[in-house]
C-alpha cells in the first residue's frame, strides 16, 4: 500500500464511519405505560399534599409574615420596569449624580438629580400599617404588635446590589447633591426613622418595593411578627385592630389594597393552584395509562409481534 | 463577469491570421476564462452586498436598527448583533475560500502552456495569452486550447484525429480534414506565419456539431464546415502534430458556451423554508397589530388612570401612537420565531453531513485511490427527495470497455466456462486463461479462459480458421506501427477493436491495408488479400461486407451483422447450425453480451463479374440509383453460409445492474441520456435491466420533422392507453372524454411498463414548446426513457423540462465535459471522478468514483440527511414557538407593553448556547435504521419524495406542539404565582423570579423533547444534552452572582435571583409539573401513531431491535437476476462513411507502403478499375443511408 493510498482513504473511526455506539430508545408499551402510571401515582399524592398543607395555613403559630397587597397595580410594565438605575443604587457616585436615562422623566427634578431616579422607586408604597391587638373584649386598650422591619429583604439584595454612595460621613452629607423623588414626602435617607442602619437605598421597604412584581396583583412582605419564646401563638385568637395611615392612592387606576397575613409551610406560603394542578395532571396521566394500555392490548396482534417483511 | 464587457451583440465573426492589430478592432474575448467571482478589493463591499439580499439577512439587520430607538427597543442590541456578525463572518469565510480556488483552477488552465506563432516564431505562451486570429500548434495528446481552424497536419491529406470526450462523452476517434490550400503549408513555420486568410464566420454559439464559415486567401474564398473545426476540450489522438487557426477563443469557444451559467442551487427545503419564514413573518405581524390595539385600549381604558406611576414618554402622548411603537417592540421581541441561528445551524448540519460522505469509505474507490466528495455542501438533504436520475451512459454505467467474451463456431461455443462452480471459483482465483505467449503479436491484456478454441485453431479446423479470417479481414480499422515496432489499431468503434483484437490474439493478425488490399498474417504467414468491394456498414442493412480475392483466387464475400438480418440472408442448408446458433446467440444475449452474426459466401468469378457490372450500372443510374445498389447488395448477401456469432462484453461499471435494480425499488426513475448510438443505448438499457423483456412496449421515436415527432408521440400515447384499457376493464369511453381523465390521474390508470427511446433529432422537436407537453407525459408515464445521440445542451433540456413540469427533484450522473450542462441544471448533480477529464467533477455538486455509489449515496445519506433535516426542522420551529409564544401570553398580564418575559441574557444565549448542540447533535448524528437496512430497503426512501416528513402540515403541527408548550410553560407558573410566598416568607412573586422560572422549565422542557426526539444516542448526544442542561445552571448562577454584578451593575440585574429561586421547593415543583404536562401530550400521541399507524421506518426499527436483542445476523440481499433473452442488433458505436476513407486511401499513410510483393503490385494495377468501383458504390451508400433510427 502506497503512502498516496493510505492518505486518501478515510479513516476507519466508528466517528467517521457513523458507526458510534448508540443507545436506540424506542416507545414501547413496556416502558411507556409503567411511566404513565409512575407519574400519576407520584403526583396525585404529592397534589394532595401540596393541598392539604396549603388549606392548613390558618392557624396562626411560628413566625407570621405581613403583606400588603396591591391589585390592578402594574409593576411589570416595561416603560416602568426599566425606570431604574441599578449602578445608582449599587451606590455609583457618578450614577448618583447624574442617573440614567432610563430614569426619565423622574430623573432630576429642580436641577438636581433624583436619589433613587425612576417610576418604579417615584411611586413606592408608603402607608404605614400598625396592627394592635385588642387585648380584652372589656378593656379598649390596644397592644402593639412589634412588628420587625428587618429582615424582609433578600440577603443579596440588602448586600450587594443596594449600597449607599460609599464615604464616612453621614447619609445626610453622602446625598446632599440630591434630591428625593417627586411622590415622596421625605429624603431616601430618612424612610426609617426609628433605625438608623436601615436608611438611604439598603431601607429594607425600599429593596422589597423595588422588586418588582411579575403580575399587576401582588402582594410584598411588609413586617415580620416574630414568635416570641412562650408557647402562646405569634398571634393569639382575638379582635385586632389595624391602623392605616393612607398616603397610597389607588383609586385613581382602580387598584385595591389588601393587607394579609400569613405563615409559611415547607412549601411556602397558601397557594391551593399548585396543588390542584399536580392531582390533575396526575389523574390524566394515570387515566392515560389505562386507555393506552386497553389499546396496546388491543392492537398488540396487529403491530408488535407482527413480521415485518422486506 | 466576463459577459458585460461584450457591448454589440456579435452577428458575424471576422478574423485575420496573424494580425493582432487587425482582430483587435473587434474586441473579441480573449482565451482566458474566468469563473470566480471576486478579487481582493471587491470582496468585502459585494459579498456584504449579496448577504443583504438575502432576506433573513435584511430583515435581521432591519430588526437590529429597530432596536436602536429607544422608544421602540424592547430588547437591548446586542441580543441580535452577536449572531448577526457571526453568521456574516461565517459565510463571508467560506464564500472567500470558495472563490480561492475557483481562482486557483482558472489560473491552473489560464496557465497551461501552448505553443504559438508569434513574429515568425513557435513561441510558448500561456492558454490565457492566445489570441484569435493565432496560430496555434498542437501535439498528439495534447488539449486543444481554443476553437481551432484546422490548417494543417502531420497526416496526409491534412488529416487529424480527435477525442471528443470531453465535448459530446464519445471516445471513437474523429476525423478531422483541413482544407487542402492550407493542409500544404505543412509544418513550414514561415510559411504558416506568413498565412493571411480571413475568415468570416458564425458569431460564437454554442452549437457542437455545425460550423459555418468562410475562408478568404489568395483571392479565392473556400467554404468552411464543421469538418474543418477543432474544439476546445478535445483531445489531439494518433496524430502527431497540427496548426490550428484560434477563431473563438476563451469564453466564445463551443465549449464555454455550452458549459451554461451557474446557479446557485436551492433545495425544496430551503424553498419551503422561505415560504413558512415568510407565513411566520405574517404570523408574527398578526401577533403584533393584536399586541398593538391592546396596548392602544389598554393605554387608553388603564395606563390613562395610571399616569401617575406611569408617566407618558417623551412625545408619545397618544395611545394609538403608543400602540404603533407597541408593535414594532413585539415584532422585535417575537423575532425569536425565526432565529438567525435557524439558517446557521441549516449550513452546520449540511456541513457535517458532506463530511460524512467525504469519510464513507464504503464510497471510496480503491482502484484510483478516490474517496467521495461532495463539493457542494448545501444540497445534502435533497439527495433524500430524488425521484428522476439523468444518468450519462458511456464511463458513467460503463466502462467504454468492449471485450470478446464468447463465441460460437459452428455449432460449439469456446469461451465458456463449465458450469461447475468450483472449477469456477479456481479459474477466477488462478487467472487460469491461455496461454498467447506463442504469439508474438498477442496483446498481454487478452484473457479468454478457454483451451479448447486454441486447441481447434492448431488441430486446423478450417471452420475456425475461416471465423478468425474474417474478424482479420471484414472491418474498418486501421493498422499502424508505433515507434517500438508494435502495431498498434486505430478504431472508430471499441466493438470492432475487440473483435480484430481477438483475431490477433488467436493468431491472425491484421497487419495493413491498402485501398486495394488487406493484409494478414495468418498462424504466422503474410497473406494478402485483394479487396474488390467494400458494402458498407449502415443502419439499415446492419452489416458490413467485403469481397476480397485471396491469393489461391477465389473470391468470397465476407459478412457480419446483426443476427435478425443476417439468419434470413443464409443458404437453407443452415438450417441445423442455424437452429443452434441461435440458441447460443439467446444465451449470450441473456448475459447481457453484444451479439454479431458471422457469415461467408464463395463467389465464382463469372457471378461476380456480372454483379460487378450492374453495380457499375446502377451507380451510373439517374434514377433510383440508391435502390438499385441496395438491391444489389441484397442481392449478393444471400446464400451466406453461416459460421458462428461472437459475443462481445461492453464492460458495465461494477454493480450498475444492483444500482439501478435498487433504485427503481426505491421508486426513482432512471433515464438515459447518451450522446451514443441508439443501438448503443439500447443495449445498455437492457444490459443494465432498464429495458426488460417483460416490458410491455417500447417506443422508439425517430421523426425527423416536428409534426411526426408529435405523430409518434400520440400514437405511442394512444398505444399505451390502448393497451392499458384493454388490460384494466375494457370498456371503451369516447376518445375526448377519455383524453381529459387522462390529463388529471394518468399515473393510477397505467399499469405495465412502458419505456420510451428518442433519439436527437427527434428530440429537438419534441423539446418545441407545444410538443413538449406530449413528450413530458409520455416519458413519465414510461418506467425507463432512453434519449439518444443528444447534444449537452439537449441533455440540459430534458432535465430542464423535467424539473420544470414536474416539480420533481432531479439527479443528472456523468462523467464527461459533455455531461456539465446537464449536471449543473439539474438540482443535484454527480460527477464521475478518478476519469481524465474533469470539467464533470468541477461542475458537479457530489462526486465519486463508481456509479454504484449512487445507491449508496441516495439511499443511505440522502435519506438520512432528510430524515436528519426534517427532524431538526421540526424540533427548531416547535423549540422557537415554545420559547417565544410566552411573550404574547404574558402581553395581556402586563399592559401590552412588550415586556419581555425572559432576562435579556437567556434570549441572547437561549438559541446559540443552551439549546443549540444537542439539536445540531441530533441534526448530524440521528439514524432511524442502520446503514444496512437503508440500502435493503430500498422502499425506506419514499417519504423524501412525496415529502412527508416536514411539509407543511407537519409545519403546522410543529407549530400548534409550539403553542401548547407556550401556554404551559406560561400558565402553570402564572397560576402558581398568582399567590405565592417563599418558603422563607420573604420570596414573593417577583418578576426576576417569575423569569427564572420560566426559563428553567423552558430549558427542561425542550431539552426532555429533544431527548424524545433523538432516537440514536452516541456519546456526543448524551454530552450535549446533558452538557446544555449543566451549561445552562452555570452560566445562569454565573450570571446571577455577585462578582458579575459588581463589575457591571447594569448588565445583569438579576443577582443573586438563580440561588434564592432554586432554592425554592416550590419553584422546582412548578418546573417539575410544567416539564411532565408538555411533554405527556407528545409521548400519548407518539405511541399512539407508532401502535395503530406504524410506519415502514418504525418497523424495521422493530425489527432492528429484536435482531439485536436475538443476535446479529448478517443478511445478503438474494442477487437480482437478469433473464434477458434480447438478441442485440448490429450494435456497434458504428458510423457508415468509414468504408469510403479505406477505399479512397485518403486515411492511409504514403511514407507507410504496403508490404509489396510482385504479386502484388500486378494485382493493384489490374484492378485499379476496383477502386473506382468502390468508390462509386460507398458514395452511393453513403448518401442513400440517412442516419434513421428504427425500431427494432
Amino acid at each position: 500500500p502506497g503512502g498516496t493510498t493510505k492518505t486518501r482513504r478515510p479513516d476507519n473511526t466508528a466517528f467517521k464511519q457513523q458507526r458510534l455506539p448508540a443507545w436506540q430508545p424506542f416507545l414501547t408499551a413496556g416502558t411507556v405505560l409503567p411511566t404513565f402510571f409512575i407519574i400519576g401515582l407520584i403526583f396525585i399524592p404529592i397534589g394532595i399534599g401540596i393541598f392539604v398543607t396549603s388549606n392548613n395555613i390558618r392557624e396562626i403559630e411560628g413566625n407570621v409574615f405581613m403583606y400588603y397587597g396591591l391589585s390592578n397595580f402594574y409593576q411589570n410594565h416595561r416603560r416602568y420596569v426599566k425606570s431604574r438605575d441599578d449602578s445608582q443604587l449599587n451606590g455609583d457616585r457618578s450614577a448618583l449624580l447624574n442617573p440614567s436615562k432610563e430614569c426619565e422623566p423622574y430623573r432630576r427634578n429642580e436641577d438636581k438629580p433624583i436619589a433613587p431616579c425612576g417610576a418604579i422607586a417615584n411611586s413606592m408604597f408608603n402607608d404605614t400599617l400598625e396592627l394592635f391587638l385588642v387585648a380584652n373584649e372589656s378593656d379598649p386598650t390596644l397592644m402593639l404588635i412589634p412588628l420587625k422591619r428587618r429582615g424582609i429583604a433578600w440577603w443579596t439584595d440588602k448586600n450587594v446590589k443596594f449600597r449607599n454612595p460609599p464615604g464616612t460621613e453621614s447619609l445626610k452629607e453622602r446625598f446632599k447633591d440630591t434630591t428625593h423623588p417627586v411622590n415622596w414626602l421625605k429624603p431616601v435617607y430618612e424612610l426609617d426613622p426609628e433605625d438608623e442602619d436601615n436608611n438611604g437605598f439598603i431601607n429594607e421597604d425600599f429593596i422589597v418595593w423595588m422588586r418588582t412584581a411579575a403580575l399587576p396583583t401582588f402582594r410584598k412582605l411588609y413586617r415580620l411578627i416574630e414568635r416570641k419564646n412562650d408557647l402562646h401563638p405569634t398571634l393569639p385568637a382575638g379582635r385586632y385592630y389595624l391602623n392605616i395611615t393612607y398616603n397610597y392612592p389607588v383609586h385613581s387606576f382602580d387598584g385595591r389594597k389588601r393587607m394579609i397575613l400569613s405563615t409559611v409551610s415547607w412549601m411556602g406560603g397558601k397557594n391551593p393552584f399548585l396543588g390542584i394542578a399536580y392531582i390533575t395532571i396526575g389523574s390524566i396521566s394515570f387515566l392515560l395509562g389505562v386507555v393506552l394500555l386497553v389499546i396496546n392490548h388491543k392492537y398488540r396482534n396487529s403491530s408488535n409481534t407482527a413480521d415485518i417483511t422486506i | 463577469m466576463f459577459c458585460s464587457k461584450k457591448k454589440l451583440l456579435e452577428v458575424e465573426r471576422i478574423v485575420k491570421a496573424n494580425d493582432r492589430e487587425y482582430n483587435e478592432k473587434f474586441q473579441y474575448a480573449d482565451n482566458r476564462i474566468h469563473t470566480s467571482k471576486y478579487n481582493i478589493l471587491t470582496f468585502l463591499p459585494i459579498n456584504l452586498f449579496e448577504q443583504f439580499q438575502r432576506v433573513a439577512n435584511a430583515y435581521f439587520l432591519f430588526l437590529l436598527i429597530l432596536q436602536l430607538i429607544p422608544e421602540i427597543s424592547s430588547l437591548t442590541w446586542f441580543t441580535t448583533i452577536v449572531p448577526l456578525v457571526l453568521v456574516i463572518t461565517m459565510t463571508a469565510v467560506k464564500d472567500a475560500t470558495d472563490d480561492y480556488f475557483r481562482h486557483k483552477s482558472d489560473n491552473q488552465v489560464n496557465n497551461r502552456q501552448s505553443e504559438v506563432i508569434i513574429d515568425s516564431k513557435l513561441q510558448n505562451e500561456k492558454w490565457m495569452n492566445v489570441k484569435v486570429g493565432d496560430i496555434v500548434k498542437l501535439e498528439n495528446n495534447q488539449f486543444v486550447a481554443a476553437d481551432l481552424l484546422l490548417l494543417s497536419s502531420s497526416e496526409p491529406h491534412g488529416l487529424c484525429y480527435i477525442e471528443t470526450a470531453e465535448l459530446d462523452g464519445e471516445t471513437n476517434l474523429k476525423v478531422r480534414h483541413a482544407l487542402s490550400v492550407t493542409s500544404e503549408l505543412g509544418a513550414d513555420i514561415s510559411r504558416l506565419a506568413r498565412f493571411d486568410g480571413i475568415v468570416v464566420c458564425e458569431a460564437p454559439n454554442n452549437k457542437l456539431d455545425k460550423f459555418m464559415g468562410v475562408l478568404s486567401w489568395k483571392d479565392s474564398k473556400h467554404s468552411l464546415d464543421n469538418q474543418k473545426i477543432i474544439l476546445r476540450g478535445c483531445i489531439l489522438r494518433n496524430t502527431s502534430w497540427c496548426f490550428g487557426m484560434v477563431i473563438f477563443a476563451g469564453p466564445d469557444t463551443k465549449l464555454m458556451q455550452n458549459s451554461g451559467k451557474t446557479k446557485f442551487k436551492r433545495t425544496s427545503i430551503d424553498r419551503l423554508m422561505n415560504t413558512l419564514v415568510l407565513w411566520i413573518f405574517g404570523f408574527l405581524v398578526c401577533l403584533g397589530i393584536i399586541l398593538a390595539i391592546g396596548n392602544s385600549i389598554w393605554e387608553n381604558q388603564v395606563g390613562g388612570q395610571f399616569r401617575t406611576f406611569l408617566f407618558w414618554s417623551e412625545g408619545e402622548k397618544s395611545s394609538v401612537f403608543s400602540g404603533f411603537l407597541t408593535f414594532w417592540s413585539y415584532i422585535i421581541i417575537l423575532n425569536t420565531v425565526v432565529p438567525i441561528s435557524l439558517y446557521v445551524s441549516v449550513e452546520v448540519i449540511r456541513l457535517g453531513h458532506s463530511y460524512f460522505i467525504n469519510w464513507d469509505r464504503k464510497m471510496y474507490y480503491s482502484g484510483k485511490a478516490t474517496p467521495a466528495e461532495a463539493r457542494t455542501t448545501t444540497l445534502n438533504e435533497e439527495l433524500g427527495q430524488i425521484e428522476y436520475i439523468f444518468s450519462d451512459k458511456t464511463g458513467t454505467l460503463t466502462q467504454n470497455i468492449m471485450t470478446f467474451k464468447k463465441c460460437s463456431i459452428n455449432g460449439k461455443i469456446y469461451g465458456e466456462v463449465h458450469d461447475d462452480v468450483e472449477r469456477k471459483k479456481e479459474i477466477t482465483k488462478k487467472k487460469e486463461s491461455v496461454d498467447f505467449s506463442v504469439r508474438s503479436q498477442a496483446k498481454g491484456t487478452f484473457q479468454l479462459f478457454d483451451h479448447s478454441l486454441m486447441e481447434s485453431i492448431k488441430l486446423g479446423d478450417p471452420q475456425v480458421h475461416e471465423f478468425l479470417r474474417l474478424l482479420a479481414l471484414c472491418h474498418t480499422v486501421m493498422s499502424e506501427e508505433n515507434n517500438a515496432g508494435q502495431l498498434i489499431y486505430q478504431v472508430q468503434s471499441p466493438d470492432e477493436g475487440a473483435l480484430v483484437t481477438a483475431a490477433r490474439n488467436f493468431g491472425f493478425i491484421f497487419k495493413s491495408r491498402t485501398p486495394e488490399t488487406i493484409t494478414i498474417e495468418e498462424l504466422g504467414t503474410l497473406v494478402t488479400y485483394q479487396l474488390l468491394a467494400f458494402l458498407d456498414f449502415n443502419n439499415i442493412r446492419k452489416r458490413m461486407s467485403v469481397i476480397v480475392r485471396n491469393p489461391a483466387g477465389q473470391i468470397k464475400l465476407y459478412s457480419k451483422g446483426a443476427d435478425t438480418i443476417l439468419f434470413e440472408k443464409l443458404h437453407p442448408s443452415n438450417e441445423g447450425l442455424l437452429s443452434l446458433t441461435s440458441d447460443h446467440l439467446s444465451e449470450f444475449a441473456g448475459e447481457g453480451l453484444r451479439t454479431l452474426a458471422i457469415a461467408y459466401r464463395e463467389l465464382d468469378d463469372k457471378y461476380f463479374q456480372e454483379w460487378h457490372k450492374m453495380l457499375e450500372d446502377a451507380n451510373a443510374a439517374m434514377d433510383k440509383r440508391d435502390e438499385r445498389i441496395s438491391g444489389l447488395y441484397e442481392e449478393i448477401e444471400s446464400d451466406l453460409m453461416l459460421l458462428g456469432a461472437t459475443a462481445i462484453e461492453d464492460k458495465l461499471q461494477e454493480g450498475v445492474i444492483e444500482t439501478v435494480t435498487s433504485l427503481s425499488l426505491a421508486n426513482i426513475k432512471i433515464w438515459i441520456l447518451t450522446g451514443d448510438k441508439q443501438e448503443t443505448a439500447i443495449n445498455i438499457g437492457y444490459a443494465c435491466n432498464m429495458l426488460t423483456d417483460d416490458m410491455n412496449d417500447v417506443f422508439v421515436i425517430s421523426g425527423n420533422t416536428a409534426v411526426e415527432v408529435r405523430e409518434e408521440l400520440r400514437k405511442a400515447k394512444e398505444n399505451l392507453f390502448g393497451q392499458n384499457r384493454s388490460f384494466s376493464n375494457g370498456h371503451v369511453v369516447s376518445e375526448n372524454k377519455q383524453q381529459l381523465e387522462l390529463d388529471s390521474v394518468v399515473e393510477e390508470t397505467i399499469t405495465g411498463d412502458y419505456a420510451l427511446v428518442i433519439n436527437g433529432h427527434s428530440l429537438a422537436h419534441a423539446l418545441e414548446s407545444d410538443v413538449k407537453k406530449d413528450l413530458l407525459e409520455l416519458a413519465c408515464l414510461c418506467k425507463t426513457v432512453v434519449c439518444c445521440r443528444v447534444t449537452p445542451l439537449q441533455k440540459a433540456q430534458v432535465v430542464e423540462l423535467v424539473k420544470k413540469h414536474r416539480n420533481a427533484v432531479t439527479l443528472a450522473i456523468g462523467d464527461g465535459a459533455n455531461d456539465v450542462s446537464m449536471i449543473k441544471s439539474a438540482h443535484i448533480g454527480v460527477g464521475i471522478s478518478g476519469q481524465e477529464g474533469l470539467q464533470a467533477v468541477l461542475a458537479s455538486d457530489y462526486s465519486f468514483a463508481q456509479f454504484r455509489y449512487l445507491q449508496r449515496l441516495l439511499l443511505v445519506h440522502g435519506r438520512w440527511s432528510y430524515f436528519r433535516m426534517c427532524k431538526f426542522l421540526c424540533y427548531f420551529f416547535y423549540k422557537n414557538f415554545a420559547f417565544t409564544l410566552v411573550h404574547f401570553w404574558f402581553g395581556f398580564f402586563c399592559g401590552f407593553s412588550a415586556q419581555t418575559v425572559y432576562d435579556q441574557w437567556f434570549i441572547t444565549l437561549f438559541n446559540i448556547v443552551y439549546t443549540s448542540l444537542p439539536v445540531l447533535a441530533m441534526g448530524i448524528f440521528d439514524q432511524d435504521v442502520s446503514d444496512q437496512n437503508s440500502m435493503d430497503c430500498p422502499q425506506l426512501y419514499e417519504p423524501g419524495q412525496l415529502n412527508l416528513l416536514f411539509n407543511k402540515r407537519k409545519f403546522f403541527i410543529c407549530v400548534a406542539h409550539g403553542i401548547y408548550t407556550s401556554l404551559v410553560l406560561f400558565f402553570i407558573p402564572f397560576g402558581a404565582f398568582y399567590n405565592m410566598v417563599g418558603e422563607d416568607g420573604q420570596h414573593v412573586a417577583d418578576y426576576q423570579s417569575f423569569a427564572v422560572t420560566m426559563a428553567t422549565s423552558l430549558v427542561i422542557v425542550v431539552s426532555v423533547q429533544i431527548a424524545l426526539d433523538t432516537s440514536y444516542w452516541t456519546v456526543i448526544n448524551h454530552v450535549f444534552i446533558w452538557g446544555s442542561i449543566a451549561t445552562y445552571f452555570s452560566i445562569l448562577f454565573a450570571m446571577h452572582s455577585n462578582g458579575i454584578y459588581e463589575v457591571f451593575p447594569n448588565q445583569f440585574p438579576f443577582v443573586g435571583n438563580a440561588w434564592h429561586s432554586l432554592n425554592q421547593k416550590c419553584i422546582w415543583l412548578i418546573i417539575l409539573l410544567t416539564t411532565v404536562a408538555s411533554v405527556i401530550p407528545v409521548v400519548t400521541f407518539r405511541f399512539l401513531k407508532m401502535h395503530l399507524y406504524p410506519s415502514l421506518s418504525d418497523q424495521i426499527r422493530w425489527w432492528q431491535k429484536a435482531q439485536k436483542k436475538a443476535k446479529p445476523t448478517s443478511r445478503r440481499r438474494p442477487q437480482t437476476r437478469r433473464s434477458s433473452s434480447r438478441r442485440s442488433g448490429y450494435s456497434f458505436a458504428h458510423q457508415e462513411g468509414y468504408g469510403e476513407l479505406i477505399t479512397s486511401g485518403k486515411n492511409m499513410r504514403v511514407k507507410n507502403p504496403p508490404p509489396t510483393s510482385g504479386l502484388e503490385k500486378t494485382l493493384y494495377n489490374s484492378t485499379s478499375w476496383i477502386e473506382n468501383l468502390c468508390k462509386k458504390t460507398t458514395d452511393t451508400v453513403n448518401s442513400f443511408s440517412q442516419d434513421k433510427a428504427v425500431k427494432l
